[in-house]
C-alpha cells in the first residue's frame, strides 16, 4: 500500500517564511503612516498638520497592531522565541545597526540640533495646543514618540505573553504610568498654567527636584502646589522608595513604574538578550552605576551648601555643575547611549551601567528587602535561556544550576527569565527570609 | 593524585567541579565533543534560534583556568587498567592515579534497513546538531521515529523552522509506557494543535534510498510509505562503551559499578548515562540516562575520590520536560498504569493544557507521587510529602504550598481540592496559602506522621 503523505500539516507555525497578505497589507499602513511622518520631517507638515498627524499615527497603530495580531493569532499560548538569535535586528546585524545610528541620531538632534526637527514639531503642534494650551517643542514631540512606542510595543508584548498574567498585569503597569503620570498629567498640569512635574520621576534619577534652586522655583511660584510638589518628591525618595522596595523589591518601580523601563520592557524587548552576561561586565556594571549615584549625591550636597553659603562655595560653578551632570548622565548617558544603544548594549544599558535611582533601588534589595528570587530544588538543566533572557546580564544559570536563591541589586525583577525557563525552575518571590539553605542536600 | 576524566558532559564536568572543590589533586577533562562543556538538553534551542550555542555553555571561560581543570580535545580509544594508562587517538598518551569515565550514551539504531542513509540519524552530540543543520534547507518532510522525549524535541526543532514533521509512535499514545493516559493524549491533541503529523501505533520498517544514498521515504509495519527527506532515529539511547570492550572493565549494558561508582578495577570509576549500577535502590532502573542522574553521581564520585567515601543515593525521582508548550514535572513514582493498590487524583483543567495527579496508597493514604501538567509545583514540598508519608487529604489542604508558578497566574488547588470533596463526600478546605515564609516552615518542620 502507497498512501499519500498529508500536505504540510504546518498550520500554527510562527513566522512561517514570508508574510501572509494580512501581513503585508498592515505592514503597507505602517509604511504609509511612516512616509507622512517624513514628509512632515521635510516640511511637509504645514500642509494641513492635524490631519497629517491623525493619519500618520492611525495608519502606524492599525497596521501595527493588526501585524502583530496576525503573528500571534492562532498559534497556541506559549513562549514565541524561534529565530531570535537568527534576526538581523536583535544580533547586531545591519537591522541592528541602522536602528541604532537612527535613534542615536534623534537623539542628537534632540539634544544638541533641536532645529532639524522643525517639520515634526509643526505636525505636532495642534495636538500639544489642544493637549497643553501651548505650541509644540521638540521635548513634546519626543514625549508623544515615547509614550506611543510604549503604549504600542506594549500591546504587542502583551499578545506575545498573553498566557502570562504577571507580565500582562506588569505591562498595563508602565503603560498606565507613562501614559498619565510622564505624559498625560504633566501636559494638563501646563494647560493650567502648573509647572510640568512628572509625578513618577524623583531623586535622585530627576536630580534637579531635590536641587535647591528648582525647590526655590516651585515654591516661589506655585505656593501650595509648589510646597506639595517638593513635599511629594522628597516623600517618594525618602520614604516611599525604602518602604516599597523592602516590601517588593526594586521591581515595583523598574517594571512595573519607571519610564525608562516601560520603554525597556516593551519596545526595548527584542533586544534583551544583548545585555553582556559575563564577570567583567558585572564588574564594571557596580562600578559604574555607584560612581554615578556618588557623583549625585555629591553634587546634591554641594549645591545644598553652595545655597546654604549663599554662593561662597562654588560661586559660579554650581550652575556648570548641574549641567554637567545634565548633559553627561541626562543627555549622553540615559539619552543617546541608553536607548541610541538598544541594539547594541541591549535594553537596559542606562538601568544596567548609569542609572542613579536604580543604584538606590538596588542598595535596598540588595541589603534591606524581601525580594528573592527562588528555584526549584534540582530541576535545573543548565540550558541558558534564563541568563540568555535576562536584559540585566544577570547569570541567573549560574544560581539555578547550583539550586542558589538569588539575590542581586540589579535585577528588576521582569519574570522573563520565569516564563522561558524550560523546567520552572524560577519565581520571583516576596518573602523575608532566605531560604537557599533549606536545599543544602539538593543543592547540586 | 592526577585523576583523568573522559567525558564532559554534566557528569564528568559536575566530578571536576567539586573534586576542585573538596582538593588540590590534578584534574584532566577529556572530551571528542566540545572544547567547551555545554548542556545537551539545550540542544534543540540553539536549532530553534532561541539561543547561540555559547549561551549552553556551562561556565564562563576564566572558570576553567581558575579551577585549574585542564581540559584535552580528544577521543580516547585504548585503556590499559593495569599500566594506569590511555591513549588518545592522535596517539597522545596519558598516565592516571583516578580514571572516571563519564562517557555518555549514544542513540540507538535498531538495525532497520536504510539506517545509514545519509539523512538518517539521531539527536545527542553537537555532531548531530550539525547533521540536522546540513539537512535542512529545502527539505520537504523529516520523519521521526519515536514517541520519547527526544522524540518530541526533534519535532519540535523541525517545526520552528517551518519543516512539516510526521512523528512515528510505536506504542498507542506518545510516550505511553511512561505517561498515564490522560496525560498522554494531552500530548496527543497538544502536538495535533501544532500541526504535527502525529502516527500513533506506527512502526518503522525500514528507510528507502533516494537514489543518491540518501533518505527518500520511510515504509512502516502497517504498509504506509512516507516520503521524506530526513529520519530522525530516536529510540533510546544505550551507554557509549564501545571503546571499552578489550579493556578488562567489565561491562553490562553499560560499565558496572558497585554503590560507590566503583567499577571492576578499583582505581576506576563510571557516573552519568554510562554508568550501570549492579544494585540500582528500590524501584530504580540500573542505568537511568538522564540530566540529574550524571549531575549527582559526579558530586558523588568527587567526595569518594577526595577520601569521603560515598555511596551513591539518588533520593526520590524526580524529572522534567517540556511538550512544545506545556511543561512536564514529575515527584516521587506515577507509574503509566496505577497498580492495584494505589488509587490516583487526577484533575485537569477544563482547556484541557493544565493537570496535576497525586497518587497515593489506597490502603495508608500516603501520598507516592505528583504528575505536574502546564503547573509548576516546589520540588522539595512534594518531595517531602512523599517521603514523610503525608497522607493525601493533609497534602490537599496543605496544597497551595507547592505551587510555584508566578505570581499572578490563577491558582487550581481550590478546584483540586473541590474535586475531591466531590468524589470522596469530604469537606476539605485549603489552609495554607502558597507564601514563601510558610513554604519555610514547613520544610524545616518535623514530619509529623
Ligand atoms: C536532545 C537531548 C535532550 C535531553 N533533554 C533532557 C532533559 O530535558 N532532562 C534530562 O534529565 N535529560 C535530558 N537528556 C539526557 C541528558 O542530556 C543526559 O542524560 C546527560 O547529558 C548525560 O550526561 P553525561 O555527562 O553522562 O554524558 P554526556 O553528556 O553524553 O557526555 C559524555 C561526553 O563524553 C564524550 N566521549 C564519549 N566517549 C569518549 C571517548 N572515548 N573519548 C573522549 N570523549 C568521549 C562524548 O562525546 C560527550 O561529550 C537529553 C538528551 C538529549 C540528547
Ligand atoms: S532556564 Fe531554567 S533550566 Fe535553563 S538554566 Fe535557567 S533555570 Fe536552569
Ligand atoms: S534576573 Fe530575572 S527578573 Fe531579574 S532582571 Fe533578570 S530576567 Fe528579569
Amino acid at each position: 500500500m502507497n498512501t499519500q503523505t498529508v500536505p504540510s500539516l504546518s498550520l500554527a507555525n510562527p513566522h512561517p517564511p514570508g508574510a501572509t497578505l494580512q501581513q503585508k497589507i498592515a505592514l503597507a499602513l505602517v509604511g504609509i503612516g511612516l512616509l507622512i511622518l517624513l514628509l512632515s520631517w521635510a516640511g511637509q507638515a504645514s500642509w494641513q498638520p492635524l490631519l497629517s498627524f491623525v493619519l500618520s499615527f492611525s495608519l502606524i497603530t492599525a497596521g501595527g497592531l493588526w501585524y502583530a495580531r496576525d503573528i500571534y493569532r492562532g498559534l497556541p499560548e506559549g513562549i514565541k522565541n524561534n529565530g531570535v538569535m537568527f534576526r538581523s535586528l536583535s544580533n547586531r546585524g545591519i537591522a541592528g545597526w541602522i536602528t541604532g545610528v537612527m535613534i542615536t541620531g534623534f537623539y542628537t538632534c534632540l539634544y544638541w540640533y533641536p532645529e532639524w526637527l522643525r517639520g515634526l514639531i509643526q505636525l505636532f503642534d495642534p495636538f500639544s495646543r489642544a493637549l497643553r494650551g501651548l505650541a509644540a517643542d521638540q521635548w513634546f514631540v519626543y514625549g508623544s514618540f515615547y509614550t506611543f512606542a510604549v503604549l504600542l510595543m506594549g500591546l504587542k508584548f502583551m499578545l506575545k505573553y498573553r498566557h502570562n498574567r504577571y507580565q500582562i498585569i506588569r505591562t498595563v503597569s508602565v503603560m498606565f504610568f507613562q501614559l498619565i503620570f510622564s505624559f498625560l498629567l504633566p501636559a494638563w498640569m501646563q494647560l493650567l498654567h502648573q509647572p510640568d512635574f512628572y509625578f513618577s520621576y524623583f531623586w535622585p534619577l530627576k536630580a534637579e527636584y531635590l536641587f535647591p534652586d528648582k525647590i526655590a522655583y516651585l515654591t516661589g511660584n506655585y505656593a501650595h502646589l509648589g510646597v506639595f510638589l517638593v513635599f511629594w518628591g522628597a516623600v517618594m525618595s525618602f520614604v516611599a522608595v525604602p518602604v516599597l522596595t523592602y516590601f517588593y523589591g526594586k521591581r515595583w518601580y523598574c517594571s512595573w513604574v519607571c519610564g525608562c523601563g516601560a520603554l525597556a520592557e516593551t519596545a526595548g524587548d527584542p533586544f534583551r538578550t544583548l545585555s553582556d552576561k559575563s564577570l567583567r561586565a558585572w564588574k564594571i556594571e557596580r562600578w559604574l552605576i555607584h560612581s554615578v549615584l556618588v557623583f549625585i549625591v555629591l553634587t546634591t550636597v554641594l549645591l545644598w551648601l553652595n545655597s546654604w553659603k549663599q554662593g561662597a562655595v562654588l560661586g559660579q560653578f554650581s550652575q556648570a555643575f548641574s549641567k554637567t551632570y545634565g548633559f553627561l548622565i541626562g543627555s549622553m548617558f540615559a539619552g543617546v547611549v541608553g536607548t541610541g544603544f538598544y541594539p547594541i548594549l541591549g535594553n537596559r544599558g542606562w538601568c544596567r551601567f548609569g542609572c542613579p535611582q536604580a543604584a538606590i533601588l538596588g542598595l535596598f534589595q540588595k541589603y534591606f528587602s524581601r525580594f528573592r528570587i527562588t528555584t526549584n530544588g534540582g530541576q535545573c538543566i543548565s540550558c541558558g535561556n534564563c541568563s540568555t533572557y535576562c536584559e540585566m546580564g544577570i547569570d541567573v544559570k549560574a544560581y539555578a544550576q547550583r539550586g542558589q536563591d538569588i539575590v542581586r541589586a540589579s535585577c528588576v525583577g521582569c519574570g522573563i527569565f520565569s516564563a522561558v525557563c524550560p523546567r520552572g525552575v524560577l519565581r520571583l518571590e516576596n518573602g523575608s527570609i532566605d531560604i537557599s539553605e533549606r536545599g543544602a542536600e539538593l543543592r547540586l | 593524585m592526577k585523576i583523568v576524566i573522559i567525558g564532559n558532559g554534566i557528569a564528568g564536568t559536575n566530578a571536576a567541579r567539586f573534586i576542585r572543590k573538596r582538593s588540590e589533586h590534578e584534574i584532566v577533562l577529556i572530551s571528542d565533543e566540545s572544547w567547551q562543556p555545554f548542556s545537551r538538553t539545550a540542544l534543540m534551542y540553539i536549532y530553534m534560534g532561541h539561543l547561540k550555542t555559547e549561551h549552553t555553555y556551562l561556565y564562563e571561560d576564566w572558570f576553567w583556568a581558575k579551577n585549574r581543570i585542564e581540559r584535552v580535545f580528544g577521543r580516547v580509544n585504548r585503556l590499559d587498567v593495569q599500566a594506569r594508562r590511555l591513549w588518545l587517538n592522535d596517539g597522545a598518551e596519558l598516565s592516571y592515579d583516578k580514571l572516571i569515565i563519564a562517557t555518555g550514551s549514544l542513540p540507538n539504531k535498531l538495525g532497520w534497513p536504510g539506517q545509514d542513509l545519509a539523512g538518517v540519524q539521531g539527536l545527542y552530540h553537537l555532531q548531530d546538531l550539525a547533521g540536522m543543520e546540513r539537512h535542512s534547507p529545502g527539505l520537504q518532510r523529516a520523519v521521526v521515529v519515536g514517541g520519547g522525549l527526544i522524540g518530541i524535541e526533534m519535532a519540535e526543532m523541525f517545526h520552528a523552522r517551518h519543516i512539516p514533521v510526521t512523528l512515528l509512535v510505536r506504542e498507542k499514545s506518545f510516550w505511553g509506557n511512561v505517561l498515564p493516559a490522560e496525560e498522554s493524549e494531552m500530548i496527543n491533541r497538544h502536538l495535533r494543535e501544532h500541526g504535527i503529523d502525529l502516527r500513533l501505533g506506527a512502526e518503522l520498517q525500514s528507510i528507502v534510498d533516494n537514489g543518491r544514498g540518501g533518505a527518500g521515504a520511510v515504509l512502516t509495519k502497517e504498509g504506509e510509505r512516507i516520503d521524506c527527506g530526513f529520519v530522525g532515529l530516536t529510540v533510546g539511547v544505550s551507554p557509549n562503551v564501545g571503546f571499552l570492550r578489550d579493556s578488562g572493565i567489565e561491562l553490562g549494558r553499560g560499565v558496572l559499578v558497585d554503590a560507590y561508582l566503583c567499577t571492576s578495577d578499583p582505581h576506576v570509576f563510571a557516573i552519568g548515562d554510562c554508568a550501570e549500577l549492579r544494585q540500582p535502590a528500590a524501584g530504580r532502573r540500573p542505568i537511568e540516562a538522564i540530566w540529574y542522574t550524571g549531575r549527582m553521581m559526579g558530586q558523588t564520585v568527587a567526595a569518594t575520590i577526595c577520601g569521603e567515601k560515598t555511596a551513591y543515593q539518588p533520593r526520590l525521582w524526580f524529572n522534567s520536560a517540556k511538550f512544545f508548550d506545556i511543561e512536564y514535572q514529575v515527584y516521587g513514582d506515577v507509574p503509566a498504569r496505577l497498580p492495584a493498590t494505589v488509587s490516583s487524583l487526577y484533575w485537569e483543567h477544563p482547556a484541557g493544557k493544565k493537570a496535576v495527579r497525586i497518587n497515593f496508597d489506597t490502603a495508608t493514604k500516603a501520598v507516592t507521587g505528583f504528575n505536574l501538567m502546564g503547573i509548576r509545583y516546589r520540588h522539595e514540598v512534594c518531595e517531602k510529602w512523599i517521603l514523610d508519608g503525608a497522607p493525601i487529604e493533609t497534602v490537599l489542604q496543605q496544597l497551595s504550598l507547592a505551587n510555584f508558578d508566578p505570581e499572578f497566574f490563577s491558582e487550581q488547588e481550590k478546584q483540586i481540592v473541590g474535586q475531591y470533596n466531590a468524589r470522596q463526600g469530604t469537606h476539605l478546605q485549603l489552609q495554607s496559602a502558597r507564601k514563601l515564609d510558610l513554604v519555610r516552615r514547613f520544610l524545616i518542620s518535623k514530619s509529623s506522621i
